[in-house]
């Protein structure tokens, strides 16, 4: 069996604020536009079969949701550019090293978590307080996701729209990929990567609080988690700086 | 085409008159010629100016892998000035379809303008260049068309590419494109190459290409894929009249349904208005009299790179590469997630089985935790 150094006795906990204020808002933001890109985006992909007595001059149901579309893809890019500049002003637990390995430890502990979290198998103890190695580096690649579909999905807007200079910034990018066709494509095939992840990540958020018991579900709400004291002792909480001991 | 040392060839009106076109006739086709161009009211008199003073741009057209659908286009454009006088009188230096001379004569004939005209003639191309097996899937008078095309472009003011063959390669560079065949922009670096797409383009947009370099006596303004912004700014969506549909919701769901009888977009049969850049919302086709969105059939996105291999005519979603030609990216898509929900699904089963003790632990730390807190 794995994991067989568990220890019955009563741990005790310090409360780790890990989640900055900024953090969970973007989290929560982040959340609720990619959840209304996703079903607007699949709606403007193949929209339903409306039958309507009403005249077409006073339907604007495609219209509307389209606007929800552009209106949610600002409000993504600009919470996604706001991450980006906390990943470096904000607490250790958003830093951006926790995203880009900049250490062999980084490594190691990606071993660890796929050897123990993911294989099941018996591993040395990894503890990180904030995102695990694993986590981290998957969430760079969630960056880069959020990159695509923004560089896309503004590229595909830059000739629609007349309003303002933003959108034209992205004119380059149907240039450089030959037309819109190819980018709607990458358009709609990124977001079933979205999808997916959306699923593991909440699946892997209750695995974690069930196996762990350090509040990882509430973290997000109120930015606390609940850590043994002997992590802090032992320095594990994080995979790239490890934290002054206590 | 001030150059003192290239010999006067005579103005457009000239030959306008000569072929028996009034001057108002004349008029005409120069206010026409402006409105597509998209020139002010005023700005008229700068291609009536233009027209009856400058010497005829001499131009070589030459023809390569292609279906001649870009002549056909060109020759059927509205204004009869467009097909009489244009194409008859200024291109004849050497275009394989439509001149008179054959054989070594018209070879003599392009040699001469070639020369006569360096540095000032336009190279018109209709079609692509086969570069697979040393260029000879296409040949003419024992030359490969790249060693044509090259040795025209050489002395060529600019170069003009007809249609998605020239530009992108349309069908001859579909997959698997058996002949290499090669858009004009990617064999002639440092050259100014205007593309003109579709298959074919509009006969009064190449008009007003031309017109405008006559006109003007520079290029076009370009976008960023090398169109003239005039004609490729706009979707053929942006323009469309069944647009308002598409706003509102109303879609034609199959071709033979009420939706379809009643005009509503075509959008969900497949048409590529909403990622294909052309004037046909605007300028139509066949004289003005329709264009494919109006004749009740959805755009082919002719007029864009690779639309041959860019999806299905009649769907809105294209095959996923690499998964079979039924596979679109939602059927990828939900094969994945089928896929992950089932993993995760074994992940928790193995979790309760594998992380037994450690679970079991918590629980009863959590339980001796209450206890402690009732004493």
């Amino acid at each position: 069996m794995a994991n067989e150094v568990i220890v019955h006795k009563v741990h005790k906990l310090r409360r780790v604020y890990v989640w900055e204020q900024p953090v969970r808002i973007y989290h929560w933001l982040n959340a609720l536009v990619i959840l209304v890109l996703i079903a607007t985006g699949f709606f403007i992909a193949d929209p339903l079969a409306i039958s309507s007595s009403k005249e077409a001059a006073n339907q604007f149901t495609m219209g509307w949701v389209r606007m929800i579309h552009f209106i949610a893809s600002y409000i993504f890019f600009f919470n996604f550019l706001f991450r980006i500049y906390w990943g470096f002003v904000g607490n250790k637990y958003a830093n951006w090293k926790q995203f880009i390995p900049t250490s062999g430890r980084f490594f190691k502990e990606m071993w660890q978590v796929f050897k123990m979290d993911i294989l099941m198998l018996r591993g040395k103890e990894h503890m990180s307080v904030g995102h695990n190695a694993m986590a981290g580096f998957i969430y760079f690649f969630t960056f880069l996701a959020f990159l695509v579909q923004c560089l896309t999905g503004f590229g595909l807007y830059a000739s629609m729209s007349t309003s303002w200079w933003f959108p034209k910034l992205f004119a380059w990018v149907p240039a450089m990929f030959g037309g819109d066709f190819f980018l709607r494509e990458v358009h709609h095939v990124t977001t079933w990567f979205f999808i997916v992840f959306t699923v593991i990540h909440v699946y892997l958020v209750f695995y974690h609080d069930y196996v762990e018991g350090r509040g990882e579900m509430s973290s997000m709400g109120g930015g606390w988690k609940f850590i043994e004291e002997e992590v802090f002792d032992k320095g594990l909480d994080t995979p790239n700086e490890p934290s002054p001991k206590s | 085409m001030d150059n003192p040392n290239v010999p006067t060839a005579p103005t457009y009106l000239e030959e306008f008159k000569r072929k028996g076109y009034s001057r108002a006739d004349f008029l005409k086709f120069c206010t026409l010629m402006a409105a597509y161009l998209g020139l002010e009211n005023s700005s008229t008199a700068q291609v009536v100016q233009a027209m009856s003073t400058k010497p005829r741009l001499p131009v070589i057209w030459l023809h390569f892998q292609e279906c001649t659908c870009c002549s056909e286009s060109f020759i059927r454009s509205s204004h009869p000035i467009v097909a009489d006088v244009l194409l008859d009188q200024i291109s004849l230096d050497y275009s394989e379809t439509l001149m008179a001379a054959s054989g070594h004569q018209a070879e003599e004939a392009m040699k001469n303008t070639m020369t006569k005209y360096k540095g000032e003639y336009i190279l018109c191309v209709e079609g692509s260049v086969p570069t697979a097996a040393d260029g000879v899937y296409c040949m003419i008078g024992g030359k490969t068309s790249m060693q044509i095309l090259e040795e025209a472009a050489e002395g060529a003011k600019a170069v003009i590419a007809w249609g998605s063959c020239a530009s992108n390669g349309c069908v001859q560079a579909a997959k698997p494109n058996p002949t290499s065949a090669t858009p004009i922009h990617k064999l002639l670096k440092g050259k100014p190459v205007i593309k003109v797409p579709g298959c074919p383009p509009i006969g009064e947009v190449m008009a007003g290409v031309i017109v405008h370099v006559v006109t003007f006596g520079r290029l076009p303004e370009l976008d960023g894929l090398g169109r003239p912004k005039a004609f490729y700014s706009k979707r053929v969506h942006d323009t469309c009249y069944r647009r308002p549909y598409y706003d509102a919701g109303l879609y034609v769901e199959s071709f033979d349904d009420e939706n379809a009888k009643k005009g509503y977009c075509l959008y969900k049969v497949g048409c590529k208005g909403p990622s294909t850049y052309n004037a046909c919302g605007v300028t139509k086709w066949n004289n003005g009299v329709s264009f494919p969105i109006q004749s009740g059939h959805g755009c082919f996105g002719c007029s864009e790179e690779n639309y041959w291999d860019n999806g299905r005519i009649y769907e809105r979603a294209s095959a996923f590469p690499g998964f079979g030609i039924e596979s679109t990216a939602d059927t990828v898509g939900k094969v994945a997630l089928g896929v992950t929900v089932g993993a995760l699904a074994a992940h928790a089963v193995m979790t309760n089985v594998r992380k037994k003790k450690l679970i079991k632990g918590l629980e009863k730390e959590g339980k001796e935790s209450e206890q402690e807190l009732k004493e």
